[in-house]
């Protein structure tokens, strides 16, 4: 009984964390501007992996693998946070006007 | 439950694979940038769920290096675009020639 519903428990993780990880990645094509795709991208992707993460920390054979798992998921946490801060402040500086898509809709239709 | 997490590591490399196209369109370098650190935290989940999957503990710790090293490409991009010290900066890399 319990390790069905460990069982499920897993899938259930598993199978969120990929949608989390499509959804990172389907906002990476739908936004139009390089803010927005940092956005998406990072905090979508960083669920995702968490979920994964979560999921593998039930399977894990022993303890120290466990703790690596999660050693690793705040690395990439602390890893794609400062990089997606990097990346926003390098584009932030070459845009200080940044195109908005309301006033972009505003110049087209005016 | 091998077969699960095969299944799970075939889709986050189908969603690798995506990542590839935005970097062949993306209209500014900083795009292509992102689609770099699309592959750290996709990669690092991918390499976890391998090591997991077909019992290869090294697998963890090639996932510990790629995600730090995503950390070095980004700041390798940011630091090239981004002079620290303000001088011209290589302005088409970051805004793509078309959208001017």
């Amino acid at each position: 009984m319990i390790d069905g519903l460990i069982f499920g428990l897993q899938i259930l993780l598993l199978v969120s964390g990929c949608f989390f990880f499509a959804l990172g990645t389907l906002g990476l094509f739908r936004f139009n501007d390089t803010l927005c795709r940092i956005h998406a991208l990072t905090k979508i992707d960083n669920l995702g992996l968490g979920l994964v993460i979560l999921a593998l920390l039930t399977m894990t054979p022993s303890v120290a693998s466990g703790l690596k798992t999660l050693l690793i998921w705040w690395v990439a946490l602390a890893a794609s946070a400062t990089s997606a801060h990097l990346v926003a402040r390098a584009v932030r500086i070459h845009e200080p006007s940044l195109p908005d898509p309301l006033r972009e809709r505003e110049h087209k239709d005016g | 439950m091998t077969l699960v997490l095969h299944l799970v590591a075939l889709f986050l490399l189908l969603t690798l694979m995506l990542g590839v196209v935005r970097i062949w369109h993306g209209p500014t370098a900083a795009d292509r940038m992102l689609a770099s650190q699309l592959f750290g935290t996709t990669g690092v989940a991918l390499l976890l769920v391998l090591a997991e999957a077909q019992q290869i503990p090294s697998l963890r710790d090639v996932a510990l290096i790629l995600a730090v090293l995503a950390v070095f490409s980004a700041a390798a991009f940011v630091t090239r675009v981004v002079r620290i010290e303000g001088e011209k900066t290589d302005r088409h890399a970051v805004k793509g020639h078309d959208d001017d």
